[in-house]
């Protein structure tokens, strides 16, 4: 095999990071868009524009989270083992939200009917707004450490049940992330819609980047100095080799004040990270204000790659540590799959993902143009 | 402690999530081709009816897809949620066709489904053609992926028992892609799909030519469904047909227990046509049968043996016992005890650990099992059988139903004077929900009749949970339930309606409703 197991397990976290930030910056932009409708739209034609400024992509852009969930599955069965459990009534509201939006933006204008629609708009507002919020708490409750343990056949277990394994999950922390999470997709989206429509809409959109931008940075600082003065890391203090085989119960982990930024003195280079999460929002408000809504959709991508690429790093080589039983904490290392799985969907990622972005932005390209009220007027029956 | 209580729930609901789903996919697996035809001859002729007629049918296709992705949703996460076991244990092997599917075949549909509803007006003649091309492919792609997942399940090639790692591990990716289960399960499954659209399309045009509405676009639509449906019911009996005979060879306790095969009979062994299958008493009373023909059908020859029920628990308590030594050794292994001697009695046995899991339903160790209790798990290997037998043969029916109502419907087409064929009409609007039952029994066979494993003689479904409670199942059932059945109630709303409306939800002001209830020229292409 070209890849040794070392590497290949390296490359697999960074496909799996590129995978979720590709999931943010394509359906974090809809999901954004969802939030703001209802605040954005007053009238029934003005939000048809915004739904219309991603109905022909929000799909698409969907499939990142699918397939987000299947490369974990090959990649690191035992993260969607114990990750997906483990958030069990959690990983339900996500979903259950989500259904919101496939018939939402199918369905919402096919009836005339004026509650139906409106009831629709709160429906994909509810699809943005919940999924975003907990994604966020998911990463918040990473960074604190999960309560579960694995047995000797490697069944994770979550040590709490049923409301008393959900409750915990929202703790100021976590809920902290969660709004900082909705306060960055909402961003991204908000640029978005200035970029795609015009005038008034375009307007609104650009007041809310000037909100939401400013708060990413505060938001984000403050999780930042939050993890500093009062979250322990988790630090592994001996481990088998990690070109080994995949044994999660066979290293010996501590928690550690201060362990999270043990990457950042190891490696400085990594500072850049955080650096553009918290600068990255402000480029992005600047651009907005100057009417630069091009760049800065690019530097709200940034901003994502910023924010989420920061948890990540902090987190390494965890994947999801284990704050009951820290020896049964998830890496990089002892959580993968085999070296033939691995190498098998590394050939898979490197041969699809690059005709997935190509066909993805033919279909941008062809569907590219400011929507309008007047679109929408004139095209009552096929636009959604 | 298993608690059975529990393992139902989880079983349950996933059968639940699945067979909602499998609701919404078969309709667009078929869907995508007609409009593929549909569209290809407005391409080639010009003729706006074809193109109308691409534009009607792709509304009742958003219709149903929308759904189609939200019960998908679920199930992309349902492995992780409730089978956590399941997903540490066969991860390696399972979740590899799982991502490739999001890869190859889940990005091509959503991201060019967004096209084929909003950007008619924006693209070509040709390109749209190609953008629906693209979502056919996808579509039927993904079943593709899905159905290499689902063969695994069934009969898990290419792959290995890692006892330092305790889980199977692949060993060869192309074993498990050319899973000779997989080919035949997924032209089965897409021909369904065809099936399933086709007497959809021909259903509801037969509902307007009842009614005297749009003759010319409802006979077309027509005409595309009946060709179709032929071809596609032909080709779901004979690769039927062909899953039968890729039974025989590596599923034998299903094949048994579809056919309440209780005895080995000589061969050519006799097809029970009807019956009633007696678990208890292992045997299949007022049964009614046809000689040679399951001998032909499953082994291709009058002399090959099909194994019966009773042989096959015979053999199964050998395998259990097997297990148990299997399960011992690799309890050693996993304690440290790496001698060459353990290493080597394991790999003697590991075939066989699965079946010595079976165990873990009555006791926490299977080397503390006693007679009685390998006994009974040897039963336990055997599903339920009447379930299977009568799934199995109302599915086959409906299947020839719907083959002989294709075969009538085109040749009185040719003939050209379908219009007053009004009982042949009337059948055809009461049998639209057909090949959806027959979809959905077809799972039952597959996937009930693979219990008690949930991968076929490797890990039995009651170890694949997540370690969750009750009151977890309970509410997310009961919430599943209620989301899926008001978004399906909504949908069935929309679908009654549009289908109702006809070719006037174009609003192109040549239809029935827009006319005043003339139909202004029988061919609106003229």
């Amino acid at each position: 095999m070209l890849l040794d197991y070392e590497t290949l397990k390296l490359i697999w976290w960074v496909l799996v990071g590129a995978l979720l930030i590709g999931f943010a910056v394509t359906d974090g932009m809809d999901m954004g868009v969802g939030v703001l409708l209802p605040f954005l739209g007053k009238k029934d034609a003005e939000r048809r524009v915004i739904i219309n400024a991603v109905a022909p992509h929000w799909d698409g852009n969907q499939v990142w989270f699918i397939t987000a969930g299947g490369a974990i599955f090959a990649a690191w069965p035992a993260v969607y083992a114990a990750a997906f459990s483990g958030f069990y009534l959690a990983m339900f509201l996500v979903l259950a939200s989500l259904f919101f939006r496939p018939v939402g933006f199918d369905y919402r204008s096919k009836l005339e009917n004026a509650r139906w629609r409106n009831t629709w708009d709160w429906g994909l507002f509810v699809g943005g707004f919940v999924p975003a919020l907990i994604f966020g708490v998911a990463f918040g409750n990473l960074l604190q450490g999960v309560p579960f343990h694995l047995d000797s056949f490697l069944k994770p277990h979550y040590d709490a049940d049923y409301l008393w394994a959900l409750l915990p999950l929202l703790n100021p922390f976590a809920l902290l992330a969660g709004l900082l999470s909705v306060a960055m997709l909402a961003m991204h989206g908000a640029v978005w819609l200035q970029l795609r429509t015009e005038s008034l809409i375009a307007d609104r959109a650009r007041a809310a980047v000037g909100i939401l931008a400013p708060a990413v940075t505060v938001l984000f600082a403050l999780g930042g100095l939050w993890v500093w003065a009062g979250i322990d890391g988790y630090r592994i203090v001996s481990m088998g080799d990690p070109g080994g085989l995949s044994n999660p119960l066979a290293k010996e982990v501590v928690r550690a004040p201060g362990a999270w930024f043990d990457i950042y003195s190891k490696m400085p280079i990594t500072m850049a990270v955080p650096a553009l999460g918290l600068a990255g929002p402000l480029v992005v408000w600047l651009l907005s204000r100057l009417r630069w809504p091009g760049f800065g959709f690019v530097f709200s991508a940034l901003s994502l790659v910023g924010v989420i690429g920061t948890a990540g790093l902090s987190l390494f080589p965890f994947v999801m540590p284990s704050s009951t039983n820290p020896g049964s904490s998830l890496t990089v290392w002892d959580a993968a799959s085999s070296h033939l799985t691995l190498t098998v969907m590394f050939w898979a990622v490197v041969i699809f993902l690059p005709i997935v972005l190509l066909y993805t932005i033919w279909c941008y390209y062809q569907m590219w143009g400011k929507i309008s009220v007047k679109q929408i007027e004139d095209n009552p029956y096929n636009a959604y | 402690m298993i608690d059975p209580t529990f393992v139902e729930l989880s079983r349950w609901q996933f059968a639940a999530v699945a067979l909602y789903h499998f609701l919404f996919v078969p309709l667009t697996l078929g869907m995508t081709w007609i409009l593929v035809i549909m569209e290809a001859v407005y391409v080639m002729t010009g003729k706006e009816i074809y193109r109308d007629m691409s534009r009607f049918w792709t509304k009742l296709f958003a219709i149903n897809f929308a759904l189609g992705v939200t019960t998908g949703l679920t199930m992309e996460f349902q492995f992780g949620t409730n089978w956590a076991y399941y997903s540490h244990y066969v991860g390696d092997v399972f979740g590899a066709p799982l991502a490739i599917e999001g890869l190859m075949a889940f990005f091509l549909e959503s991201t060019f489904v967004g096209l084929m509803l909003l950007g008619r007006d924006r693209l070509g003649k040709v390109q749209y053609l190609g953008v629906v091309v693209l979502v056919a492919v996808g579509t039927n792609l993904s079943a593709l992926w899905i159905l290499v997942a689902n063969a695994w399940m069934q009969n898990p090639v290419g792959s290995e028992f890692s006892a330092e790692t305790m889980r199977m591990e692949m060993t060869s990716f192309w074993e498990v892609v050319f899973n000779p289960v997989a080919q035949v399960k997924f032209i089965h499954t897409v021909a369904a799909g065809y099936v399933t659209a086709s007497m959809f399309v021909i259903g509801i045009s037969a509902w307007y030519i009842l009614k005297g509405r749009d003759l010319a676009f409802a006979k077309r639509s027509f005409a595309v469904a009946a060709g179709f449906g032929l071809a596609a019911s032909l080709a779901v009996i004979v690769l039927g047909d062909e899953s039968g005979y890729e039974l025989g060879d590596v599923q034998k306790v299903k094949l048994a227990a579809i056919e309440a095969e209780w005895d080995t009979a000589p061969a050519p062994a006799a097809f029970t046509l009807f019956g009633m299958p007696n678990q208890e008493k292992m045997e299949t009373e007022n049964a009614i049968t046809i000689p040679w023909v399951m001998g032909l059908i499953t082994t291709r020859s009058l002399d090959g043996q099909v194994q019966g029920i009773k042989e096959l628990i015979e053999d199964h308590e050998e395998r259990i016992r097997s297990g148990i030594i299997a399960y011992e050794k690799l309890n050693a292994l996993r304690n440290g005890d790496t001698s060459d001697e353990t290493k080597a009695v394991f790999e003697e046995h590991k075939a066989d650990l699965g079946y010595g899991l079976l165990l873990k339903a009555y006791v926490e160790n299977p080397a503390d099992a006693t007679d009685a209790q390998i006994a009974q798990a040897a039963k336990d290997s055997i599903p339920h059988v009447s379930y299977l037998f009568w799934s199995f043969r109302i599915m086959v029916a409906f299947g020839f139903i719907m083959l002989i109502l294709f075969a009538i419907s085109f040749y009185k087409l040719a003939r050209g004077r379908i219009e007053q064929n009004r009982t042949l009409l009337r059948i055809l609007v009461w049998c639209i929900p057909l090949p959806w039952l027959a979809a959905e029994l077809g799972w039952f066979v597959a996937e009930f009749g693979r219990q008690p494993w949930a991968i076929g003689e490797v890990l039995p479904t009651f170890l694949a949970t997540s370690a969750l409670t009750v009151a977890d199942l309970i509410t997310s059932i009961a919430g599943y339930l209620i989301f899926y059945s008001v978004l399906l109630a909504i949908e069935m709303y929309l679908m009654f309606r549009f289908a109702r409306l006809g070719p006037s939800s174009l609003h192109t002001g040549r239809y029935h409703h827009e006319t005043g209830g003339e139909t202004l020229s029988l061919n609106p292409a003229e």
